[in-house]
């Protein structure tokens, strides 16, 4: 692979933006981001975007690829088709601040109202605990997530219904899903998770889990078993019987 | 004047990476009033990209750990030119240190009694890293986060600070711009701690993302503070590179810890081949010893491929020199063969290395459990930076603290893999307690030089006033990282240096006239250009403390001095600034004897 790739990237404000093409050199294994990057340097030095460990850890240049949600520096020009223009657009689902870059700060207002980590008293004198692999392997795999927001983006409650007042999204889902089962944590999200954080929004369409590049299982492991926790609390029809009686 | 937006706190907190975040966490506990502001969003420092895991002798694995030996394996690693006072208490605090982050919620792998479990290191006696996978830095950075938030700091993010502002000897507070606007903020500060990282963009080869750029060691020395160990750059020896576009991205060093061995083109496990005499007795000295010792043989010495850094590195860069490399200019770093020793070893590599597994695949087509990876020495780690006292972190200006790795001292010329996680909470956890006092006891708020605070921002603005017919910020950047890479990189000579200075001079004057396009919102060309300020003060110290120090000794390898020299053994040098405009005053400063018991520590355990 060499020669030229034309990209068509989305440049504007939050008044006002559209699409330019540029034309740029690209070669074997490069990504997304490498042809931003260079696009920047030699063509259009005041194109904004946002990047920081260009190895899919940091979760900071998610972007709209050829209509798709993705990290740039994770996307590889080889699976792309050249020969047509790659478009390149901001998250849909968050305010534009410039060109690539979109205002994410709802993610972490919002992270804020989730109750946070409540451990139970030390098991030891040392004031340590125990653990068992298993029990924490079930965890760490939410915790693999690296906050791009992909999730968010594609998630229709929040991209289509703008319903970020009321509802927190599968990132914070996760996030919650990570505190509830953690081993040592005793705090109670239920109530919260189901008047609070709306969690009966989510319709299950698995599309957040579609775009994870950390292939959390967000809507199986996370989500359902959260709404399993909130109707057991609030559905179970054999209390409302016994309630009843 | 540009309009400013005020603000005003006992501790500021430039950067938010672990040390940052845990030096909040500590001064807001204490109860003073703390500011945040980091360069990018919060928890996206490079403190995410910290694979290995965390160095705490919490004997949890092997019994015969405890903080003597951690201790000593410091100070041997950094060649004795540490900061004794920090390497004993870094030993001392990071058992501690990491029961804390556990306590906060961070889950890291167990042991089968469910204890945290440790696993092997280079230049660590017994296994000692707390780890979660190969992903512990982002477990820490996410903990220290997700505490953080409800401790009560303010964050300020996606801002980059400007210059400090002094009152009269102290540090007064900082002038920045936010990003997403271009706005210019003031933080008015009783206490400052830096926090802000390496240097690796002074490099072309280099793990570091854009916003290392030596920053904060760039505002402290403006602000008239001496920095130390500028020579000692940490080339880690196994970055990618292979696509050109990522090389230098790291490949953990977990990957030689869980067996993974290096060979060059010849098929040949050249790391036995050189084995340094002080680490002769702690090293295997056949293949099978080796690999029992990654397996956990409490009788088997290390493999030679775990041997420090800064040699692993040399040796890479021997065999590539040589005509023994790979193909892309590497050698082979071989996780793949272990499926001779063990049952189920493709899941055995995918479960110890997801992350390094999933990074090949996606970006070089590549599966780690089939095929040897193609590594090289990729700019990894700054060992020197910001001198501070070994209890308070305060630097030599009153007010200034710095923390992890924009401080300099407990690693020395050489730093081993984990004691960077750790350094970050033994020593933000530091600064913040210090930062807080100090802000206590110099009860009123300094005032604020508004007449310095004018010309910051003015100067700041002038690129505009070029336009694009000034330098272009990208190509002095290429231009610096060049020069540094090719004349200052693993192999050092003087006169490479001295040409390098000169071409530091040119980039310098250059960079005064640089011009950028467009306007003040998110304007990646205009962060660039002013960024090069700190770049091109680091790069010039590095050059002239690596040409001062003839000799070779750590991370510091000169071609013209290829031998260690005991005298120099007893120097570290310092950086300050001079009285005119541009002047870099270079000294040798002789390191404070060692305390009798910690020598003794340190002969015990050679």
């Amino acid at each position: 692979m060499a020669g030229n790739a034309t990209f068509r990237i989305w440049r504007g404000d939050p008044v006002s933006g559209g699409f330019t093409d540029y034309v740029t050199p690209v070669e074997e294994g490069m990504v997304v981001l490498d042809a931003v990057h260079r696009i920047q340097a030699e063509q259009a030095p005041d194109l904004a975007v946002r990047w920081n460990c260009k190895a899919g850890k940091c979760g900071s240049c998610s972007a709209e690829i050829n209509g798709m949600p993705k990290l740039m520096c994770m996307t590889r020009l080889s699976k792309l088709n050249l020969n047509e223009p790659v478009t390149l657009e901001p998250m849909h689902t968050f305010p534009v601040i410039r060109d690539l870059v979109t205002d994410v700060s709802w993610n972490f207002r919002a992270k804020k109202t989730i109750k946070p980590f409540k451990p139970r008293t030390p098991d030891n004198p040392d004031g340590t605990w125990l653990m068992q692999q298993a029990d924490v392997e079930r965890v760490q795999e939410f915790r693999k997530c690296i906050e791009c927001y992909l999730c968010q983006d594609v998630c229709h409650v929040l991209r289509e219904h703008h319903k970020h007042d009321e509802f927190i999204g599968p990132r914070l889902f996760v996030y919650a899903a990570a505190l509830e089962m953690h081993p040592l944590d005793i705090e109670d999200r239920v109530i919260d998770l189901r008047k609070k954080h709306s969690i009966g929004y989510c319709n299950i369409t698995t599309c957040c889990r579609k775009v994870c590049p950390e292939s959390i299982t967000i809507t199986e492991n996370a989500i359902i078993p959260l709404k399993e926790r909130v109707v057991d609390r609030f559905f179970d029809p054999l209390k409302t019987l016994f309630h009843i009686i | 004047m540009p309009e400013l937006q005020r603000f005003s706190y006992d501790v500021l907190v430039i950067g938010a990476g672990g040390a940052g975040l845990r030096a909040a966490i500590e001064a807001a506990a204490d109860g003073a009033k703390v500011g945040v502001v980091c360069k990018s969003l919060l928890g996206k420092a490079h403190t995410v990209m910290a694979e290995g895991g965390i160095a705490a002798a919490l004997a949890n694995v092997d019994d015969r750990d405890n903080w003597r030996v951690h201790f000593a394996d410091t100070m041997r690693g950094g060649q004795y030119l540490n900061n004794w006072r920090m390497a004993e208490l870094h030993a001392k605090e990071a058992p501690e240190c990491v029961r804390e982050l556990e306590a906060w919620g961070a889950l890291f792998d167990r042991t089968k009694d469910g204890r945290i479990l440790q696993r092997n290191f280079g230049g660590h006696k017994y296994p000692r890293l707390a780890h979660v996978g190969d992903r512990t830095g982002l477990e820490m950075i996410r903990t220290l986060q997700d505490h953080g938030i409800h401790c009560g700091m303010e964050v300020h993010m996606e801002c980059t600070v400007l210059d400090l502002l002094m009152d009269s000897g102290r540090v007064a507070g900082a002038v920045g711009y936010d990003r997403e606007k271009g706005h210019f903020l003031l933080w008015q500060a009783k206490a400052i701690v830096i926090a802000t990282g390496g240097i690796g963009r002074a490099f072309k080869v280099t793990s570091n993302s854009w916003e290392y750029t030596g920053d904060g060691l760039a505002l402290a020395y403006r602000a008239g503070a001496e920095l130390q160990d500028m020579e000692f750059v940490q080339f880690h020896p196994t970055g990618m590179v292979w696509p050109i576009s990522v090389r230098g991205i790291l490949v953990t060093e977990g990957v030689r810890g869980e067996g993974g061995v290096l060979r060059n083109s010849e098929g040949r496990r050249f790391m036995f081949d050189d084995i340094p005499d002080n680490y002769k007795s702690q090293t295997a000295d056949n293949e099978d010893e080796g690999w029992h010792y990654t397996q956990g043989d409490k009788n088997a010495r290390r493999p030679p491929e775990l041997l420090t850094r800064d040699h692993v590195a040399r040796c890479i860069n021997r065999e590539v020199k040589a005509g023994r490399g790979s193909p892309h200019g590497g050698v082979y770093l071989d996780i793949a063969w272990i499926k001779e020793r063990l049952p189920k070893a493709e899941e055995h590599i995918k479960r110890k290395l997801p992350s390094m597994y999933h990074q090949f695949m996606q970006l070089a087509d590549l599966d780690i459990t089939k095929e040897p990876m193609e590594v090289g020495p990729t700019t990894h780690y700054m060992m020197g930076g910001i001198r501070v006292d070994g209890d308070s972190q305060m630097s030599t200006v009153p007010g200034l603290f710095a923390a992890g790795e924009a401080a300099a001292g407990l690693h020395g010329a050489n730093r081993l893999g984990g004691n960077s996680l750790s350094d970050l909470v033994v020593f933000g956890r530091r600064a913040g307690r210090y930062a807080a006092e100090f802000a206590r006891n110099n009860g009123s708020a300094p005032s604020i030089d508004e007449e310095q605070l004018e010309s910051v921002t003015k100067a700041a603005l002038a690129p505009f006033d070029r336009g694009i017919s000034g330098e272009n910020p990208y190509q002095i950047q290429y231009d610096l990282q060049d020069t540094m890479q090719g004349l200052v990189g693993i192999v050092r000579t003087e006169s490479e240096m001295e040409d390098a200075l000169d071409k530091i001079t040119q980039l310098e004057a250059r960079a005064g006239n640089v011009g950028i396009g467009g306007n003040r919102q998110y304007n990646n060309g205009w962060h660039t250009a002013m960024d090069l300020n700190s770049m091109l003060i680091v790069s010039e110290a590095i050059t002239h403390s690596a040409i001062i120090r003839k000799e070779s000794r750590g991370a510091q390898f000169r071609e013209d001095f290829p031998n260690k020299d005991p005298e120099w053994g007893k120097y570290n040098i310092v950086v300050k600034r001079g009285e005119f405009e541009g002047e870099m005053l270079i000294e040798k400063r002789a390191i404070p004897s060692i305390p009798e018991e910690l020598k003794a520590v340190i002969e015990e355990m050679k």
